[in-house]
């Protein structure tokens, strides 16, 4: 699915990801750990240049349109699925079959009583809940998620973050919370200083990386 | 910005040295006296006789406003390029009065004239406006869209909720305007409420006036309880369905007028004379013919038309500074700033070739009318900006209580760089007002404009008008570097000027 070899990226003329080597299979569920400013968001956002046409996102900032209600930021996941005129139509009034075909995510995530209400109304926790809501929505092979459960309280993590491992075949997070991502994935990947520090099984990451990794000196 | 401010205040004060600006009417305080019967005693049953024309007033703007919107919303998709950039500037850079000129001879006095002459100038100014509000959404939720979106279902999920509010909020501002252009289109004959009020004014039947006027501030104080947005396609179905359809269209007419009579004269002598009406090329003649409209027409409206915008700037400017402690809490109490409120806003709704035209019935033709009219106009706009903008700053409890204090240490200097920002920004409308004002007498270029068409002569119109739509641009320009120059931003309330 991803094989990166010797790819470095840089903003003007800071590098921010060096010789970076790296491969993801097909169905690999992986976990992007490391210290702010390690280069988490630039991989990802690199990952998802190389599969743009079957990758959903998940954004820190969420980036979803304040004004419009849950139900159509969610079905914005599919907007490429669909003709200028339905797109048009479905945002003045909403269709049964996109309705029901929502209902049952609006449901898994907590929000079915929230579908009719401007994303600006809710909640960060919800706000995040909802763009989760939509890149699963957009039913892509492949899932990559900038830190998609920082604002969701601790039971409601664990539950996003099954529902994600469920429906998505390749899925590959951002985390800062390194207790509940070795709990979830398989695949541990350490960045530091826009280095891969380590790409491990969890079962196999010990007390010993983790400290070197987040070690301030 | 000092130094710029006073640079503009010395250059004003030496154009009011070279304006004319004298008093030539014997008796004007006779003549207000009686304005001022006129306006406690309104008519109220004339009110009977014009309700024709406030209808029109009404219908005439809702059409033009529907087709500039359509317009506009398709010009500012590709906004992004240079000749449509150049193209709207080009059309707002022509007053509707102007636009009115070039229609009267191609379809007459009717209603289709004074739609167009609103929705053609308009069009150009919410193309711009529409392409910057949407400019400046937040980009980040376009980010979160399916790669391969339809542009447009991107625009509509992606941009356009978030830029909806501020759309709304100018296009209601614009149709205020546009009941305003459409009211002074009858100054020059358009059956709407400024062809009574013209002919009220000049006969002194005051009273008269004063209900039309009344009539009109009341249309537009109104207009925020039974124009809703849900409610515009209704009113538009409805203006195009009563709007009076007694037209004339000859395409003859049309094809005569672009593909010969908007030619200079010396080209079209030759044929004329021999009565083929064919087209020469008269190289020297028409330059002969060219410097004889440069010096006797285009050069002193230039001269006239700069030296008013120039005075009325700094006089828009003074007036709002001195106006907007009126309706800011820091200076003054509930009751006072609502009183003044409304009076920012009766001055404000009043268009400014009424008022110069009122002004002018008191002082007699000289420069005085036109720059108090544009002044308190546009002043009237900038004091209720600025004045909310005071508002919005947050003042220490222990500021100081004098006002005079508090207004020169505490408020003026946190306004004072939007305060520019606005002023700069309306510098083209002003000079777009200054022009049209010749036609009331005043020597700017709006009066050779006016004389060419009493005259029948096209081809000197239309030279005029395009000499006054580059110098519009000139200044559009301009006003552009200076800003950029001082850093000046007008921020998020661009929509309400």
């Amino acid at each position: 699915m991803f094989h990166l070899t010797n790819i470095s990226v840089s903003y003007g003329d800071e590098p921010v990801l060096h010789n970076i080597t790296l491969n993801i299979d097909e169905g690999d569920k992986v976990v992007l750990i490391g210290p702010s400013g390690a280069g988490k968001s630039t991989l990802l956002r690199k990952l998802y240049d190389l599969q743009k046409h079957q990758a959903a996102f998940i954004h820190q900032d969420y980036a979803l349109v304040p004004q419009l209600s849950t139900f159509h930021n969610i079905y914005m996941g599919q907007l490429d699925q669909h003709s200028v005129f339905y797109n048009a139509l479905t945002l003045i009034h909403p269709q049964k079959r996109e309705r029901d075909e929502i209902a049952p995510l609006l449901d898994a995530l907590g929000l079915t009583d929230k579908q009719n209400e401007r994303i600006s109304e809710l909640s960060g926790g919800q706000q995040q809940r909802v763009a989760v809501g939509r890149a699963l929505y957009r039913k892509a092979k492949i899932i990559l998620g900038d830190e998609p459960v920082s604002a969701i309280d601790p039971q409601q993590s664990d539950a996003v973050l099954t529902l994600l491992k469920q429906h998505t075949h390749t899925l590959v997070l951002a985390m800062h919370d390194v207790e509940l991502a070795l709990r979830h994935f398989d695949l541990v990947v350490g960045l530091r200083d826009g280095h891969i520090a380590f790409s491990l099984p969890s079962n196999h990451v010990t007390d010993t990386h983790l400290t070197e990794l987040f070690d301030r000196a | 910005m000092l130094r710029i401010s006073l640079c503009f205040l010395g250059i004003a004060i030496l154009c009011l040295l070279l304006a004319d600006i004298e008093i030539t009417t014997l008796d004007p305080w006779g003549e207000i006296q009686r304005m001022a019967i006129g306006a406690v005693t309104p008519e109220w049953s004339a009110l009977y006789t014009f309700r024709i024309a406030l209808l029109n007033t009404f219908t005439f703007a809702f059409c033009g406003i529907a087709l500039s919107i359509v317009g506009g919303s398709i010009l500012a998709f590709f906004f992004h390029l240079t000749s449509v950039r150049l193209f709207c500037a080009f059309i707002r850079a022509i007053h509707e009065i102007f636009w009115a000129f070039l229609f009267l001879p191609l379809v007459g006095l009717n209603p289709i004239c004074g739609v167009l002459a609103i929705a053609i100038p308009y069009a150009g100014i919410f193309a711009k406006v529409y392409a910057e509000i949407l400019q400046e959404t937040d980009r980040r939720p376009l980010q979160g869209l399916p790669h391969q979106t339809h542009p447009f279902s991107q625009f509509l999920y992606g941009q356009l909720p978030l830029a909806w509010a501020n759309i709304k909020h100018y296009t209601a501002y614009r149709f205020e305007c546009a009941l305003r252009s459409s009211a002074v289109l009858g100054f020059i004959g358009l059956p709407t409420i400024g062809f009574h009020l013209e002919t009220a004014f000049r006969e002194s039947h005051y009273a008269e006036a004063a209900v039309l006027l009344y009539a009109f501030y009341l249309l537009i104080a109104s207009l925020k309880y039974w124009v809703k947005p849900k409610l515009v396609p209704f009113y538009v179905l409805l203006s195009v369905a009563i709007i009076p359809k007694t037209i004339h269209f000859s395409f003859h007419n049309i094809t005569r007028f672009l593909t010969y009579e908007i030619f200079p004269w010396p080209m079209r002598r030759e044929g004329f004379l021999s009565g083929n009406n064919d087209l020469a090329l008269p190289l020297y003649d028409t330059y002969i013919w060219f410097t004889e409209r440069l010096v006797t027409s285009i050069l002193p409206g230039i001269w006239n038309t700069v030296i008013l915008t120039q005075i009325v700037l700094v006089g828009t400017g003074l007036f709002a500074l001195i106006a907007f402690p009126i309706i800011s809490h820091h200076f003054f109490s509930r009751l006072t700033t609502r009183i003044g409120h409304i009076l920012l806003i009766v001055i404000r709704t009043t268009p400014e070739y009424m008022l110069a035209y009122l002004f002018l019935q008191l002082w007699g033709p000289s420069m005085l009318p036109a720059i108090l009219a544009i002044a308190l106009h546009n002043g009237a706009i900038l004091a209720f900006l600025s004045g909310q903008n005071a508002d919005h700053i947050p003042l220490r409890l222990d500021a100081s209580k004098t006002r005079i204090n508090r207004y020169f240490f505490e408020i003026l200097p946190r306004i004072y760089n939007q305060f520019l920002a606005f002023l700069f920004y309306r510098w083209e409308v002003m000079m777009r007002e200054s022009a049209i004002l010749g036609i009331l007498g005043i020597y700017t270029l709006g009066f050779f404009i006016d004389s060419a068409i009493a005259e029948q002569k096209m081809d000197r119109v239309i030279l005029l008008i395009f000499v006054t739509a580059l110098l519009n641009l000139g200044i559009d320009t301009l006003s552009q570097r200076i800003r950029r120059h001082l850093r000046l931003s007008i921020g998020t309330i661009k929509t309400t000027i």
